[in-house]
């Protein structure tokens, strides 16, 4: 049976990492190849990297930065943030990353969807969602949460499979940031229909929130930025919790 | 002296292949050359060649045929001189004689076989993540001595017609080869070049044969 993948996220802003300064035995901890290597020799089952660099020139460096860490790091790549193109999607796979992960783009022209996976294949197209709840309905969110659009998340998300993508990434707005778990009502929500892969994330704080969602929340990939960054819990922590409860994942 | 040579007929991500050789035959102080290319001659040069494979099996077998002469150099390289060759993913499943993917498309037929849709079940298609590799055939596999996790990304799997060509099987739905091999040639279903030190120990072992 497939395993339960531990996707830790690097924010990545002109090519540094911002969050995660508490490794000490790394060189250079704001070094994103470094805390690359440093998760995936620590069990990491891939890695995801966020640009939020504010800048289009700034996002070149991105492209130098997955170069780089293709060197170090033998498990798969995701890059996301501020990918508007079929060209920024070729520049990042060519230069190692295997999938991307797009999200306003999407919102604002869903063909790049459909073209981008014909084009490259399903499997490297990830379709990233931030949702947030308004009364009893879900809501996406565009340009990194900031703003709201009239989408409902539950038919985005199967719209979006219909055109081609190969995963889907799921944030929770409301969880984000809150370490009391992820959305396991959202996620199972979607699970229910989703013939493709869910990646959870946004809330996680403890050990239990992990196992929570792939049992609650149906999740085939957690994804988490804080808890590991800042040496809350390690990847090796989470591994060994799940396996403990009986859960399918690679030692 | 090791000449690895990936071969480049515009498939995905072959950079991480590459990348992988290099890493090893540095860590294993293995005098190698690492070339990503199309060119017959330096097909004809390599001790060793892999075939990646991303994307649809057609797109990619049409990616072989529009170089002229490549397919008639790695049939030379593996069916004539008998030097090892590597399949990894599409690039696997291109060394069986037909697809059922999208209509019916001729592989290169070096291994008898039939590329199938996985059954759709419950379970969900792609089969993307970790999975476990169980060696099926230990007379003849040389690539992976114990069971393990690798990383897959596929749909499709390859149906061996001789069940002597299975060397490892993995069961999502139904069991199935996740390595095919026949004398010196060698398929992979899964990633090795993403599979973490277990991936980069497989390709390594690949170089020794």
């Amino acid at each position: 049976m497939v395993k339960i993948r531990i996707i830790p996220c690097l924010d990545v802003k002109d090519g540094r990492v911002v969050k995660g300064i508490n490794f000490l035995n790394l060189v250079d901890a704001g070094d994103p190849v470094e805390q690359a290597k440093h998760y995936s020799d620590n069990g990491a089952d891939e890695i995801c990297f966020l640009d939020i660099s504010a800048s289009l020139e700034n996002r070149d460096t991105m492209v130098n930065v997955v170069k780089k860490t293709a060197n170090e790091v033998f498990i798969p790549l995701t890059v996301g943030g501020g990918i508007s193109s079929i060209g920024n999607i070729q520049a990042l796979l060519k230069a190692g990353a295997d999938k991307v992960s797009i999200n306003s783009a999407a919102i604002k022209n869903p063909n790049i969807i459909k073209e981008a996976s014909e084009y490259f294949g399903n499997q490297c197209i990830v379709v990233a969602v931030d949702a947030k709840k308004h009364n009893n309905d879900w809501f996406v969110y565009s340009h990194g949460g900031t703003k709201k659009t009239d989408l409902y998340a539950l038919s985005w998300i199967e719209k979006v499979q219909k055109l081609g993508a190969g995963e889907i990434l799921l944030t929770s707005m409301d969880k984000d940031g809150t370490k009391s778990g992820f959305d396991n009502e959202l996620l199972s929500k979607v699970s229910e229909f989703l013939k493709i892969p869910v990646i959870a994330s946004g809330g996680v704080g403890t050990l239990d929130h992990f196992y929570d969602g792939v049992v609650k929340g149906k999740a085939d990939a957690l994804l988490a930025a804080s808890v590991f960054h800042f040496n809350e819990i390690s990847i090796k922590e989470v591994k060994e919790y799940l396996k403990d409860k009986n859960i399918s994942i690679r030692d | 002296m090791k000449k690895i040579t990936i071969v480049d007929y515009g498939s995905g991500n072959v950079l991480s292949a590459q990348k992988s050789f290099i890493k090893i035959a540095k860590d294993n102080n293995i005098e190698a050359e690492v070339l990503i290319s199309k060119n017959l001659k330096d097909v004809k040069n390599s001790t060793h060649i892999v075939l990646p494979g991303q994307g649809a099996f057609s797109t990619c077998m049409n990616g072989l045929k529009n170089t002229d002469g490549l397919i008639d150099e790695l049939c030379e390289f593996a069916l004539i001189n008998k030097k090892p060759f590597l399949g990894i993913c599409v690039g696997m499943q291109m060394l069986a004689k037909t697809s059922e993917e999208n209509g019916t498309h001729m592989g290169l037929g070096w291994i008898d076989g039939k590329i199938k849709l996985l059954p759709k079940d419950s379970l969900k298609l792609p089969h993307m993540g970790w999975n476990l590799v169980i060696p099926t055939n230990s007379k003849y596999n040389n690539l992976i001595s114990t069971k393990n996790d690798y990383y897959f990304v596929h749909s499709y799997y390859f149906d061996c017609a001789n069940k002597d060509n299975i060397l490892a099987e993995t069961k999502y739905s139904t069991n199935f080869a996740s390595i095919v091999g026949k004398e010196n040639i060698y398929g992979v279903q899964f990633h090795p070049e993403k599979s973490s030190s277990q991936g980069l120990n497989l390709l390594k072992e690949f170089i020794k044969v």
